[in-house]
């Protein structure tokens, strides 16, 4: 079992249903998912079934299962990015790399979130990729920038390659 | 009491009991979805929404308390209007599979469907969702597709029997019942009991079925199929004819069987007599030589897997002995198929159960020998009866028949052991006879009888008082093992049955069956042992001659070999 997640769960002793949702964000803060073994854990320590956890954890669009890829898609669907277009720009991301919100690339490389409101109404349909605003999205420029980030990354590999 | 008018007539309802209840009462019928007699109400579905004066919108008759003077009208257009566009906007998010249905003919949503008058799609762009079929399971076949979300399958599964291996995932439209992590049935804490079954409106929640693989092995003419059938089939199984409940056919059953091709019928209330002389004996056994006490029954395939998932520090207070489906099974490929000079691997052995986990258990690799399973296929009462209408047998106009030796003799202890508390007054009356050399003066055991989900008793056998207690209900279950954990009760022999109120009321019974029908087939349970005359188990003479001819002795060599078995820690989302 992890460590930082057994650290979670004795920082909230004699904890009961009602700390469920604190100790979930504790615990993605950590290990940027929940994994299986954590919501044992966590289930284990609140005496909760594993299927109530997921339950009350798929409810919520902050939590996610798989660990992060390397490079972090949010793609925003508040209002001002939904009537200029933001699901056509979801779905384009989903379609190029082949897996749907909430879920990471086999090879790790991405991941895609989505959000309500990234806060940024102004640049919409916006998304950020590891913190990195890309504005004015279309399908068309969120393939462009996977590809970029295809690119950047297998330079970088070469470059470490190379004594 | 308090008065309600209820459509312009006044009726009587108690305090505090909700609308829906006292319009029970009364004979007045308003459907429901999601409603669950004996859980709180959830008011999800809202089909059993009325019109009460002086109220601005529809109320639900499930969650609404009576109140003194209230005037209900249940079937105004406004209600009627209501709940059939309920059902239209739950038909547009379904599959318009009726026919190829598994449920089709006793579905809720389709005889809502019928009785509301709705002949069009009037909605229509729903099912944006795209859900798989769950096969994993060896006993429940899961089709979210078909699923109305009315929750009952959550709720029995964690209210009644406190396993949760399924719960409400995602939210809003894309909301499923689903396991944790999405994964199969087959690796969440499941235990196949099949309720969830027995309380889904629609085909979302079926059995795995077994028909296909015994219609073929009938066909092999290289193989002899014989059929066990168990303690509570008979007195179901005429429900799914139309026959008022409480009806034992176990005559015109064995003969259907044989008419369906089935070369043996054997009865599976023999081995549960054998079940009794072994568990017995282990009883005596364990309370002599000092054994894990309390020691509990193993015979109910769900109980024993969740001793496995969630009490494995239990194991060792479950009876070694096999449930009476296994023994039998084994006792046909080994003893039987000597006798008979038959090769076991050209028997096909199928049993008939009340109970979808006795798939599963069927599937236990310790149940087998020389890589041979002991059973090959297990029908619900509900396949067979599907079975028999698929053959066009008539089970009324059949002529009587009794089951085939050496396996066909059986006590009415064996035949309790259909009904929770069966099983236990069945080994204290053996239990009293191995320790004293006598019977019991007063062999019917009053207290362990009936719907009770825990119920208690101390028995005296000689000088030994014997603390016993009849569990049904894993929620039940739960309950008794933390109190016996926490030393709060002391006792030395607990009956544990996965559904509650025993087999009778298993996941593999006639749908749609109220608890009316349920108390019926217990009552003819126990008018068959109060009739007839061979009532002990011990006094079987076919049980004796297994002993003297095969067995030797209760807790012997070969009894153990056969007839006895072990169980595992098991590892699963719990």
């Amino acid at each position: 079992m992890n460590e930082s997640v057994e650290k979670i769960l004795q920082n909230h002793p004699g904890a009961g249903r009602d700390s469920l949702i604190p100790i979930l964000q504790e615990v993605q803060e950590h290990l940027g998912y929940l994994s299986q073994d954590a919501v044992v854990a966590i289930g284990k320590h609140l005496n909760l079934p594993t299927s109530k956890i997921f339950g009350v954890a798929t409810f919520y669009n902050q939590f996610r299962f798989q660990a992060k890829g390397k490079y972090h898609i949010m793609v925003c669907r508040g209002t001002a990015c939904h009537v200029k277009g933001s699901l056509k720009v979801l779905e384009a991301i989903q379609r190029k790399l082949k897996i749907v919100a909430g879920q990471t690339t086999r090879d790790g490389m991405f991941s895609i979130e989505v959000v309500a409101c990234i806060g940024a109404c102004g640049l919409a349909p916006v998304i950020s990729v590891n913190g990195e605003f890309h504005a004015n999205m279309t399908p068309d420029k969120v393939e462009k920038i996977i590809e970029a980030c295809r690119r950047k990354d297998q330079e970088n590999d070469a470059a470490n390659a190379q004594p | 009491m308090i008065n309600i008018q209820v459509n312009g007539n006044q009726i009587q309802a108690k305090e505090g009991e909700t609308i829906l209840s006292a319009l029970k009462r009364a004979g007045i019928k308003v459907p429901t979805l999601c409603h669950y007699e004996g859980l709180p109400p959830t008011g999800a579905c809202r089909m059993c929404v009325v019109e009460i004066e002086g109220f601005r919108t529809l109320v639900p008759s499930c969650s609404q308390p009576v109140a003194e003077g209230m005037k209900i009208q249940t079937h105004s257009q406004r209600a009627i209007q209501s709940r059939k566009m309920i059902v239209e906007l739950l038909l547009a998010n379904h599959p318009d599979d009726c026919l190829y249905c598994a449920r089709n003919g006793n579905c809720e949503l389709q005889n809502l469907s019928e009785e509301l008058g709705v002949r069009q799609r009037r909605y229509a762009g729903g099912k944006k969702n795209i859900y798989h079929v769950d096969l994993s399971s060896p006993s429940i076949v899961r089709d979210p597709a078909k699923c109305i979300l009315c929750g009952k399958c959550v709720r029995v599964c964690e209210e009644v029997q406190g396993v949760s291996s399924i719960d409400f995932v995602g939210r809003g439209s894309k909301t499923h019942v689903g396991t944790a992590f999405n994964k199969g049935l087959n690796v969440s804490s499941c235990i196949n009991c099949g309720q969830c079954i027995m309380v889904c409106p629609t085909g979302a929640l079926t059995e795995q079925t077994h028909i296909k693989q015994v219609k073929e092995a009938l066909e092999d003419k290289s193989k002899v199929v014989v059929i066990q059938h168990a303690p509570s089939i008979s007195v179901s199984l005429a429900e799914e004819f139309g026959v008022k409940p409480g009806v034992d056919v176990n005559a015109t059953m064995v003969t259907a069987l044989r008419m369906l091709g089935f070369k043996y019928v054997f009865d599976t209330s023999f081995t549960a007599d054998l079940t009794i002389m072994e568990e017995a004996s282990e009883l005596v056994h364990r309370i002599k030589n000092g054994g894990a006490l309390p020691m509990m029954t193993s015979c109910s395939p769900g109980w024993i897997k969740y001793v496995e998932e969630f009490y494995p520090d239990f194991i060792p207070h479950l009876s070694t002995c096999k449930s009476p489906q296994a023994m039998l099974g084994a006792l046909i490929k080994s003893y039987w198929a000597e006798k008979m000079n038959i090769d076991p691997k050209n028997i096909f052995s199928v049993t008939v159960m009340p109970c979808t986990a006795k798939k599963f258990e069927a599937g236990r690799p310790e149940l087998s020998q020389n890589d041979l399973p002991d059973i090959d296929a297990v029908l619900t009462t509900r396949e067979l009866a599907q079975f028999i209408k698929m053959h066009g047998l008539d089970l009324g106009s059949l002529e009587p028949d009794s089951a085939d030796n050496p396996f066909g003799t059986r006590s009415t202890a064996g035949k309790l052991f259909g009904a929770s508390g069966g099983v236990m007054e069945a080994a204290i009356r053996t239990a009293h006879n191995l320790i004293t050399g006598e019977d019991m003066k007063e062999i019917k055991l009053k207290d362990l009888r009936g719907f009770k989900g825990i119920k208690e008793a101390t028995v005296k056998i000689g000088e030994l008082e014997v603390n016993v207690a009849v569990v049904s209900g894993l929620g039940n279950a739960r309950k008794v093992v933390e109190d016996i954990r926490a030393g709060r009760k002391n006792y030395h022999f607990v009956e544990v049955m996965t559904c509650p109120g025993g087999c009778i009321a298993g996941g593999g019974q006639p749908l749609n069956s109220d608890p009316e029908a349920i108390k019926a087939r217990m009552k003819v349970l126990y008018d068959m042992d109060r009739d007839e005359h061979l009532r002990q188990s011990h006094d079987n003479p076919a049980i004796k001659k297994l002993y003297e001819e095969y067995l030797g002795e209760p807790l012997g060599h070969r009894s153990h070999e056969l007839l006895h078995t072990s169980y595992g820690k098991r590892d699963v989302l719990i």
